[in-house]
């Protein structure tokens, strides 16, 4: 961005609305806003206690898992949905129906089956990364160059090595952005998931610090995860371009 | 500028052998035999009883227009498409499916964009599960002879269209199989590129003892590089004739295009293929 020829850095506007936020908090408008500076440095005092650790932890233990299985499950079945018809036109629909699905109103269904705990929020995570994972990768395979696939068939390739050495790279570039996606509804599942059952992780601590009404607490929580997932998905997207180089030579 | 397919000092030695082979292309040394086949797709006939025979360590062209099943063709004797009818034999086994006997050079690289041009070259021989520093060394030894010494680290998208055929090249050499099958492999590269490959073709028919199986569109480039040349004509398709270009290669790459005999095969396979082009 530039300004009167002054050349400013990447997001240099979010001050302008930092000042913005801290005005309205200090014309004490409503106790709902509390004066940004008043926030920051709640968030730096409760970054160090024990609840808000023990909070990240299991968030973080609770997001990894589930993105792991969304990945490790997702990506794989993607690049055989784009490669066999047959498991295509058996998982499609499925994959097509959940990716659209309002799937806050599984959680209540998962608690019952899975119980109130770590587990229902793991689950309830995967589900919401998995299908654009799968859909991502299986694009990815369908676009693969039909001569690649007989090159590697002609040079004695067998399945295993096709699928390793050809399908999954062929398709990375789609596949990682998949999983940024993926990722980031990745982050909407684990804190929906707290939030519904509650008891674990941030979702103890916004009904601590809501029912308590300690907004600055509140908002200084929100500003770190939302920090964390754009962080997040910044690292995923950086990893996108260093392939994008081979995206657009196929 | 190197010559790319130089062999250095073998090339008195397997000049002998290869003038030795092609004293007697009948004698019934057929590296490749396709016989009787047919192959359809749906409604569509593209290929129908052909029967051809593809001479050991001699350079066949599959010439014929757009359609003719040339590709098709190709294909089957890779074992990448199953014949409707007929069979394919190599070195007088039944072709089932692709086999390390066989090399494909694809008209469009078919390379790994993701992947280094060594590891390009030495993919053949990494699924066959060589040691990499064994198939590195062999790898080398190809990209140097294809004349891209020093592009080992590079990358597909960082090559010209040439250099990227060459990897193809190299690809298919490093495998060291009997049979080399290109489909069309200079047509995506600059036509001063494309001169200076058939010359290298020429030699390479020369020093490796391969059969070689070239399809092409272009009449004067199959008969600037062919000792046999199979004219394919569509619907059905079918070898419409097999025509042998005789001694001016001898006579040296320079003098080849200026050759009354070159001239006149180029006009007589004309003449065939003219009524075909509308
Ligand atoms: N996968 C396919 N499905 C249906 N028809 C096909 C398929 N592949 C080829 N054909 C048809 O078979 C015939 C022969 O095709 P082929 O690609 O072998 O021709 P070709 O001689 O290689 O042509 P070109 O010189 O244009 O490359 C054509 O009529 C084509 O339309
Ligand atoms: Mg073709």
């Amino acid at each position: 961005m530039k300004v009167y020829g002054y050349h400013l850095p990447a997001m240099s506007s979010l001050i302008l609305w930092g000042i913005l936020w801290e005005i309205v908090g200090r014309s004490g408008l409503t106790f709902f806003i509390p004066p940004f500076s008043e926030v920051i440095g709640t968030l730096f005092v409760i970054i160090g206690t024990p609840a808000f650790i023990k909070a990240l932890s299991e968030t973080a233990y609770a997001f990894f898992a589930g993105v792991f299985f969304a990945v490790s499950i997702g990506i794989p079945v993607g690049i055989l949905m784009g490669k066999n018809r047959l498991i295509d036109e058996l998982l499609l629909p499925w994959v097509n129906m959940f990716l659209s699905a309002p799937l806050t109103a599984l959680v209540p269904v998962l608690m019952v089956l899975f119980g109130f705990g770590m587990k229902s929020i793991i689950i309830t995570t995967t589900l919401f990364a998995i299908w654009i994972i799968i859909l991502n990768a299986r694009a990815g395979v369908r676009q693969i160059d039909r001569s690649m696939v007989e090159m590697a068939r002609s040079f004695g390739a067998k399945p295993l090595d096709a699928f390793f050495k050809i399908y999954f790279w062929a398709a990375l570039p789609e596949i990682l952005g998949g999983v940024r996606i993926g990722v980031i509804r990745g982050v909407k599942g684990v804190i929906i998931g707290q939030l519904l059952i509650s008891i674990v992780g941030f979702g103890a601590l916004f009904e601590l610090y809501s029912t308590n009404f300690l907004m600055k607490h509140f908002w200084a929580v929100l500003i770190v995860l939302f920090a964390m997932a754009f962080a997040l998905s910044e690292v995923l997207a950086y990893l996108e371009r260093r392939v994008a180089y081979y995206a657009a030579k196929r | 500028m190197r010559i790319f397919f130089s062999k250095g000092t073998t090339v008195v030695m397997s000049q002998t052998k290869g003038a030795f082979a092609k004293a007697d292309p009948l004698s019934g040394e057929n590296a490749v035999t396709a016989h009787k086949i047919s192959k359809s797709y749906g409604d569509v006939e593209a290929l129908k009883n052909l029967t051809l025979e593809f001479p050991r360590g001699q350079l066949t062209s599959l010439l014929g227009p757009s359609g003719c099943g040339k590709t098709t063709l190709l294909k089957i004797i890779a074992g990448l498409l199953d014949p409707t009818s007929g069979e394919v034999k190599v070195n007088g086994k039944t072709v089932t499916g692709p086999g390390p006997d066989r090399a494909f050079v694809f008209q469009d690289f078919a390379l790994l964009p993701w992947a280094s041009v060594i590891r390009n070259v030495a993919f053949g021989l990494e699924l066959r599960g060589m040691a990499k520093s064994e198939r590195e060394a062999i790898a080398a030894k190809y990209i140097r002879d294809v004349g891209l010494a020093g592009f080992e680290k590079s990358y597909p998208h960082e090559l010209s269209g040439g250099m990227r055929q060459r990897v193809g090249l190299a690809r298919a050499l490093a495998v060291d199989a009997q049979v080399l099958l290109m489909d069309e492999p200079f047509s995506a590269v600059d036509e001063q590129t494309r001169r200076k490959f058939q010359e290298d073709l020429l030699s390479l028919v020369q020093n490796e003892n391969k059969t070689f199986i070239f399809v092409t569109h272009s009449i004067e480039e199959a008969v600037y590089v062919s000792d046999q040349i199979a004219i394919l004509l569509p619907r059905p398709s079918r070898v419409h004739e097999i025509i042998r270009p005789g001694g001016f290669r001898e006579k040296g790459v320079d003098n080849i295009r200026r050759d009354p005999e070159y001239l006149d095969i180029v006009d007589e396979i004309w003449a065939s293929l003219r009524s075909y082009v509308e």
